[in-house]
């Protein structure tokens, strides 16, 4: 009787289990899923506007030829295949069948051509970068484009996700005035979701494109976007389920840990791999005694980035000693310098640098500029305040909001400062732009604004960036990484874990290293 | 006549009033450091001098300073408040579109604020030095001295995480397509906690202020008069001693009223309204001059207009005071 129950018991488990695993195969259709957008966009009109927001809501209704997967390996989207020649010059890509935009009309070549010759290089400057690195983009037939380079460029590759590649419609922009055209209100994609409808200051709506080219997709019916200024309410939206996800970023990290014991939630730190921001206080090189390198490292030994990771930002995110993260292929751990947590060695540092305390156990004195970005980061500014102080440095803080600090930074008026910036699948995109010597002030927040100044970097940046072989590449960055964490341009803390919060009946939301951004084509709600 | 000259007079003065505030207003905000292109280029990561130069080029801020607030001043002299740098749209239809969301906010809360404020002040006064007095007292104190964010997320915490009576956020159940009563309904079930919250810290000062009139009016002789001729006791209440003590209730009614307009960042903030308050704080972080400046002047422009309104009030409510003299 007993072993017969038993054996009930596991067969239905079993056969739970089975019909489980076929549930998870089969995505039930309809619905509607309900997020958050923070801040509340100026436009979701992503061709115009690269922000995070625009990129979330816009990554809906636009597209790009490809996407990139969690092993940063491109994957189709508009393209459904291309060819590298193998000197690395020529990249071809053929488009997808029976595509349209949102106003019925046919998606083609031109529309790619225009995009990449036309639209994007006028408004954003990271393409125009890359398409000044090309000699013709050109359409041979309706459903191919190729682009000609004048030298190899591996991580071309990297601009034709949805954000740095938004394929935009030509009927619609050519010859306008981009930034004013009236069509930005009522955005017109390739996306599996259309512009609805907006209610500024409350949600935005994106309802299913019934003629998506993937067909049987979205599977959902709806997106709201609601609008929640307020951190504690973003919180509370979750916590009542009045929202199902809650993107890295919409509330601080020790409220995701506390959210992310609620039942039927999830927390992943996927979906951030082609983003792959990676944090540093910027240090004006420029400005004594911040030019001398024994400074720098001693703010190095100065920091425990341990404590920065597991407490200040709740244990999201893994130290570094360099200017890599361990997303990266060309990381090299082997060739850096080490700069453990060790206070005595930094204040010996300063000693040998002549930089005796004074009779009140002052040094030095230098401004501190916070990251406008929330109690996380100003919690981030009070701890290294703090072991500043503890070095010998006095330390003037300097509280500023978000343009107040772009201004600062891209100007080099300040000495000590935070920031994060994305490293974009490759080096040569999110490397170079912050150590190389000619990319320094008034070129965004991301660009070498500490007037690091090394021509051997320079060198090897241009060589890396620009070389077709895989092996050849590996090996200059890593002498590059070597150069780096002996100069310590900036003070590098960790590479950042973006949580993303989300109920567990939502399912494939995050499947690839664009994460939130992507078009949520395959995003279904598992439905009782 | 003697009305219609003082109020050309208010009118002239309100004009020169808001000369002053566009020019202050256009001043303190070009002296905070950052501007449009920076923000443009903070969002966009990575940007080339040309790109900044174009952005400057085209808001015209490569001008000037002197030259830009000429500018300007002409522009709004014509009554042209320009577009936003950031929506790319025009700042009047910005502003016209959120103004409703505050107003309906803003004057709920003021109606909760007088007359629940008012009634409590008089039962305060009524009852002095007895419990209702302290009750009432001791409440007002509390919550004028509680600050108004906090208010507003314990009375989210009470009423829509432990309680599901209503809802935490937004002034509509997002994607319920109501329509007549129901849409009604649903705002007002949207309202009950902003107004409340924000009705607070009104009902406190209203309470404090109505109840030390109150006090000191009813023992004035021609109260004690009034009663000796056997006059009712709820006529000489009306007539008599509420009459005359809500003379300084006006007064601050009509200061606050012009403040509600512009003034509900934090209760527009906590509870996802999306009203004016917000729209202007969000033009600061965004260094959206345009934006920034069209609201401060729409609002002044409204506290303006509720002072006068005051005024005349006032002559209703006391004979005495003759308006424009």
């Amino acid at each position: 009787m007993w072993m017969k129950a038993v054996r009930t018991a596991v067969l239905a488990a079993v056969m739970g289990l089975v019909a489980g695993g076929a549930l998870a195969q089969a995505p039930k259709p309809g619905g509607t899923l309900n997020l958050i957008v923070q801040p509340e966009p100026p436009t979701v009109m992503l061709g115009i506007n690269k922000l995070g927001p625009v990129s979330f809501v816009g990554g809906k209704i636009y597209e790009g030829l490809i996407t990139l997967g969690l092993d940063l390996k491109p994957l189709p989207s508009l393209a459904k295949s291309w060819e590298i020649s193998p000197d690395g010059l020529t990249y071809t890509f053929h488009l997808q069948e029976g595509v349209t935009w949102h106003d019925g009309k046919p998606f083609t070549a031109d529309d790619v051509v225009f995009s990449f010759t036309e639209f994007l290089p006028k408004v954003f400057a990271r393409t125009k970068a890359a398409m000044d690195r090309t000699s013709s983009i050109t359409a041979p037939d309706a459903k191919t484009v190729v682009f000609q380079l004048k030298q190899p460029f591996p991580a071309l590759m990297m601009v034709f996700d949805v954000t740095g590649g938004t394929i935009v419609p030509k009927h619609i922009y050519a010859g306008t005035d981009y930034q004013k055209n009236p069509a930005n209100q009522t955005p017109i994609g390739t996306g599996p979701f259309k512009f609805k409808e907006w209610r500024k200051g409350a949600f935005i709506q994106l309802v299913k494109n019934e003629n998506y080219w993937q067909k049987g997709k979205p599977h959902l019916d709806a997106l709201y976007f609601h609008i929640v200024p307020d951190a504690n309410g973003r919180s509370i939206a979750f916590e009542t389920g009045k929202v199902d996800v809650l993107r890295g970023g919409d509330v601080e990290n020790f409220e995701v840990r506390r959210l992310g014991e609620l039942p039927n939630v999830a927390i992943t730190d996927k979906g951030w791999e082609f983003y792959d921001p990676i944090a540093f206080l910027n240090v004006n090189n420029r400005n004594k005694p911040i030019d001398d390198v024994r400074f720098r490292r001693a703010l190095m030994h100065a920091i425990d980035k341990n404590f920065v990771v597991n407490t200040i930002f709740a244990g999201f995110g893994k130290p570094v000693d360099g200017p890599f993260t361990t997303v990266t292929p060309f990381n090299d751990p082997a060739v850096l310098t080490r700069y453990p947590y060790d206070p005595k060695k930094a204040r010996a540092l300063l000693d040998e640098m002549g930089l005796k305390p004074d009779a009140s156990g002052v040094r030095a004195e230098l401004r501190l500029m916070p990251l406008p970005y929330g109690e996380t980061w100003q919690r981030y500014a009070e701890y290294v305040r703090e072991r500043l102080v503890d070095i010998g440095i006095k330390v003037k803080m300097e509280a500023v909001d978000v343009p107040g600090w772009v201004q600062r930074l891209t100007t080099g008026d300040f000495d000590i400062s935070f920031n994060f910036v994305y490293l974009l699948g490759d080096p040569a995109m999110g490397i170079t732009q912050t150590y190389v010597s000619t990319n320094q002030l008034n070129r965004g927040t991301a660009a070498n604004v500490d007037g690091y100044n090394n021509p051997e970097v320079d060198k090897l940046l241009g060589q890396a960036d620009t070389s077709a072989d895989p092996a050849e590449r590996k090996r200059l960055y890593a002498e590059v990484q070597k150069i780096l964490s002996n100069d310590v341009p900036v003070i590098w803390t960790h590479q950042m874990g973006f949580p993303t919060l989300y109920r567990t009946k939502v399912k494939n939301l995050i499947t690839t290293g664009l994460g939130l951004n992507e078009t949520f084509a395959d995003v279904w709600i598992d439905r009782k | 006549m003697k009305q219609l000259e003082f109020i050309a007079g208010r009118l002239v003065k309100a004009v020169i009033v808001l000369l002053g505030i566009v020019i202050l207003a256009f001043l303190l905000i070009r002296a905070t450091p950052g501007d449009p292109a920076a923000v443009l280029a903070g969002e966009a990561g990575a940007v080339d001098a040309e790109f900044m130069q174009r952005v400057r080029a085209e808001f015209g801020l490569d001008r000037p300073m002197a030259e830009q607030l000429a500018i300007y001043v002409k522009q709004i002299a014509t009554l042209q408040f320009g577009e936003s740098y950031r929506q790319q749209r025009p700042v009047l239809d910005l502003i016209t579109e959120r103004l409703p969301a505050t107003l309906l906010l803003t004057l709920s809360a003021f109606g909760i604020a007088l007359l629940v404020g008012v009634s409590l002040g008089v039962t305060a006064a009524r009852h002095v030095g007895r419990w209702p007095d302290m009750a009432i007292t001791v409440a007002a104190l509390v919550f004028f001295a509680v600050p108004l964010f906090w208010i507003g997320l314990m009375a989210i915490l009470l009423f829509s995480v432990k309680l599901p009576w209503l809802p935490a956020f937004g002034m509509e159940t997002v994607g319920a397509d109501y329509d007549g009563i129901d849409a009604l309904l649903d705002t007002i079930r949207h309202l009950i906690l902003p107004a409340t919250t924000l009705g607070l810290f009104y009902i406190a000062i209203y309470v404090r202020m109505t109840r030390a009139s109150v006090i000191e009016v009813m023992d004035l002789d021609f109260v004690r008069t009034a009663r000796a001729k056997g006059i009712p006791e709820g006529r000489i209440w009306r007539r008599h001693i509420l009459r005359n003590a809500l003379l300084p209730i006006v007064t601050l009614a009509s200061i606050q009223a012009g403040n509600l307009v512009g003034g509900a960042v934090l209760t527009e903030t906590v509870f996802a309204w999306p009203g004016i308050g917000r729209l202007a704080f969000d033009a600061l972080l965004q260094r959206d001059y345009n934006l920034l400046l069209a609201v401060f002047i729409v609002t002044s422009a409204l506290v303006i207009l509720f002072n006068l309104i005051a005024d005349l009030v006032y002559a209703l409510v006391d004979p005495r005071i003759e308006v424009g003299a």
